[in-house]
């Protein structure tokens, strides 16, 4: 098929996909909603995606270089590259709205295995999307109410390391609350799962901007690192780099402040007792819990004035000229102060060696980013358009002689009854999600196996079509292949298959 | 084999055009370019069959019989009628005749003309109890004497429900029913509007007067307010047949008092109509209010109050 734009002035573009010929301004579609003008180019809107990995002759994988945006004829490349083309569900069609095809199932070859891909498009009311923000910032408390636009759409839920947690949409703020907190929650997952940046607060906590892949915006401020560890864990990776350059060091982090002369590492590095007593209680030697309130400020404290933490410095044990070194857990924040002869900390420059030793702390911690996994149950009647037997599907998944894969990208089954997954959507193509009004979210799902595991499952297999029959769909895209993605036709290595 | 669109093609058609079964068996999907129809005759099953083709075979073509009218149907209607030549522009120029005093170009009754005239090729000669052609929401009806159509009325396509329900006997005029509103493109509608309702769903003797109607009442719902956004409609689509017009792209919060008058303002257009005898009731909402116009005599009415 010929190219049927060209382009105008302004950017705008004429199709001619069909009489009309409409011209699209940018970023717009035409009368019929199929076509866009995406940057300059006439595209599908609706494309089913094809993934394609190009193997030359030796074997070897070589980058696709092609145009990865060619229409039509997708699939009359040289055969021999047929099994390297994985077609995923995106686009593939749900049973709605009715006049979309039905989901495929399509059959390609792969090391001389006849392998069968069965590609649909899951419609999903009990889903969710858990969202792994790493920050030490206070972003609200456990149980709090996450809200989009205003309307309730999820909640904090446990802090993992380093990371604050945030549970996102689900079946209850779905369908169970009002229309509209059903329409926000839709909407704002879809957002994230398509990698949008979204705007969330927290009751009596932060204003949040997240978005896949990317550092979090926290109150305004753009999260630039990940704590290298909690206050006590710094102490203990930094003590020895410390010892020599300085009598004492105070790592302030909201969950456990680290006390260099009384942990543990400070004691093998047998240094004297500072006699600095900070506020808190105190869980073990040199790890203090509560020392402030969370907030922005040093450490996810609320903490500004590092000095407001200490609650008492012992005359009898501390001495004038003691050096002391106040740290958060990502080296962002640091002061450095001397005792004067009334055993008050004076602020000094830094010397070079601390120095070195709080921009080190800096480099060991990773980028913060805001993780988006989308996690679905694949139920009962997504696996009856799979097998007339949806029990066995679960099972050859729980065995993985199926693989199950989401626009491509790697998921984690969880074990347990049911096909209950999580995806990386950051792993998966561009605007690979959907959603209908009732509301649900629409994800692409593969399945994989072997044609003949396939049979003994009871799969439809009048409905199989090999991958090259496929040409007849005009409005397939190929797009090069995730390469950090394991190659879904290739054995899953705990593949168990039963006897008999 | 599966079952694929290609497949499923029982009518063939010339062109980008496709006719087929949608999925169910039951209903006639025909699609060229922006017309999308969804058609279901209720009869016989040799009449049935015979009426899709005869549908299928009056929709190939029908596209560019209007194509080739376009920059005519796309000119505002003046005192003389343009002179038309296509069945389906001639329907369409009729349709907006009523509404020449005001801006309106036929382009505004186009999705309600196409669902006549292939409703009209649907049933000519054929033995249906019922039919209908559904043009994207603009629908004509074809009834039985004796026979009836129940139908939902769903204010806002992004969360579909049925708020109510209105019944046509085969006794009642009514053939046609047509809903506009600002829901443009992207936002789950297919067309501008000038005016801020959620929906404007008409009753009228047939889907090209009740698509006109719709898209009039629908511009009428309206008031001046600083959180509706506007945007001259070319700005938008270069080919608009509404020009520099100015139609609504957002609307944000708006007072109760301030709902009441916008919708107070359309209610009032579609009171003029219904005694003009245009149309036979129209159902307005506009952020959860509702007005129904002509309802006592449509069985017309919410849900619970049905």
């Amino acid at each position: 098929m010929a190219d049927p734009a060209t382009k105008g002035d302004q950017g705008i573009v004429t199709c001619d996909a069909c009489p009309v010929l409409c011209r699209i301004r940018p970023g717009r579609t035409g009368a019929c909603d199929r076509y866009g003008n995406v940057e300059g180019v006439l595209t599908r809107m609706d494309p089913m995606v094809l993934a394609q990995k190009v193997i030359d002759q030796n074997g070897q994988v070589v980058p696709f270089l092609a145009n990865p945006e060619w229409r039509g004829g997708v699939l009359s490349g040289p055969p021999t590259l047929a099994n390297a083309r994985f077609l995923t569900g995106i686009g593939s069609g749900t049973t709605y709205p009715d006049y979309k095809p039905a989901p495929f199932i399509v059959a390609s070859e792969h090391e001389g295995v006849d392998m069968v891909t069965v590609v649909t498009e899951g419609i999903f009311s009990y889903c969710g999307v858990k969202l792994k923000i790493d920050t030490d910032r206070y972003v609200g408390p456990e149980q709090a109410a996450v809200r989009c636009e205003g309307e309730q759409v999820g909640h904090v839920t446990t802090a993992e390391y380093g990371s604050q947690m945030l549970a996102v949409g689900g079946v209850r703020h779905l369908t169970g609350g009002s229309k509209k907190e059903g329409s926000v929650t839709c909407q704002t997952m879809l957002r994230l799962c398509n990698k949008e940046a979204v705007e969330l607060s927290v009751d009596g906590g932060a204003k949040l901007v997240v978005q896949a892949g990317k550092a979090p915006v926290i109150n305004d401020a753009q999260e630039e690192r990940m704590r290298v560890g909690c206050g006590s864990a710094t102490i203990g990776i930094f003590a020895k780099q410390w010892h020599g350059n300085v009598d004492e060091v105070i790592v302030v982090d909201d969950h456990i402040t680290g006390v260099l002369t009384e942990h543990q590492a400070g004691r093998f590095l047998d240094l004297p007792p500072a006699g600095i007593r900070v506020r808190g209680r105190r869980s073990t030697p040199g790890r203090y819990f509560q020392v402030a309130n969370p907030g922005s400020g040093w450490g996810g404290t609320d903490i500004k004035e590092p000095l407001s933490i200490i609650e008492a410095i012992d005359p009898k044990t501390a001495w004038p000229g003691m050096r002391l070194l106040m740290v958060s857990t990502t080296g962002e924040d640091a002061a450095y102060f001397v005792l004067d002869e009334a055993l008050k900390p004076q602020p000094a420059a830094m010397p070079a060696p601390l120095r070195k030793v709080v921009e080190r702390i800096g480099e060991n911690c990773e980028p913060a980013l805001v993780s988006v996994l989308f996690m679905a149950g694949a139920g009962g009647s997504l696996r009856a358009g799979v097998t007339e037997n949806p029990v066995k599907l679960t099972r050859s998944v729980k065995d993985a002689l199926t693989r199950v894969t989401s626009g491509g990208a790697p998921v984690y089954v969880w074990p347990g009854g049911g096909i209950t997954y999580m995806v990386d959507v950051t792993r998966m193509p561009d605007n690979a999600f959907g959603h209908v009004p009732t509301p649900a979210i629409v994800a692409p799902i593969e399945f994989t196996l072997r044609l003949d595991d396939y049979r003994d499952l009871g799969g439809h297999m009048a409905s199989v079509r090999r991958l090259d029959e496929i040409g007849g769909v005009d409005r397939l895209r190929v797009m090069g292949w995730h390469d950090s993605n394991p190659w879904p036709f290739d054995p899953q290595p705990s593949a168990r298959r039963r006897a008999g | 084999m599966m079952a694929t669109p290609a497949a499923r093609e029982i009518y063939p058609m010339a062109g980008s055009a496709v006719a087929a079964l949608l999925p169910d068996g039951r209903r006639l999907h025909l699609q060229h370019g922006p017309i999308d129809l969804v058609i279901e005759a209720f009869g016989a099953a040799d009449e049935v069959r015979r009426a899709y083709r005869q549908a299928a075979a009056r929709f190939d073509g029908l596209l560019d019989e209007l194509v080739a009218e376009l920059s005519l149907l796309r000119h505002p209607l003046g005192a003389r009628d343009p002179q038309a030549r296509g069945a389906v522009a001639r329907r369409m120029v009729a349709a907006c005749r009523p509404y020449c005093d005001d801006f309106i170009t036929p382009m505004a009754a186009v999705a309600g003309a196409v669902a006549d005239e292939v409703l009209a090729a649907l049933a000519a000669g054929r033995d249906l109890a019922r039919g209908y052609v559904n043009d994207g929401g603009d629908i004509a009806l074809h009834l039985r004497p004796g026979e009836r159509f129940r139908a939902g009325i769903i204010a806002d396509v992004a969360m579909p429900e049925i708020f109510a329900t209105l019944v046509i006997d085969a006794a009642a005029p009514v053939r046609g029913i047509a809903t506009s509103g600002r829901a443009t493109k992207g936002q789950g509608g297919r067309s501008f509007s000038r005016g801020i309702a959620d929906s404007v769903t008409v009753l009228a003797k047939d889907g090209a007067a009740a698509d006109a109607a719709a898209t009039m009442v629908a511009n009428a719902v309206d008031i001046d307010h600083p959180a509706i956004r506007r945007e001259p409609a070319r700005a938008l689509d270069p080919d608009s047949d509404l020009g520099d017009i100015l139609v609504t792209v957002a609307v944000g919060e708006l007072g109760a008092a301030e709902i009441a008058l916008a919708l107070a303002r359309g209610e009032a257009l579609a009171r003029r109509l219904r005694e003009a005898g245009h149309i036979h009731g129209a159902v307005l909402t506009l952020k959860g209010a509702c007005r129904v116009v002509g309802g006592d005599a449509l069985r017309l009415a919410p849900p619970h109050a049905a």
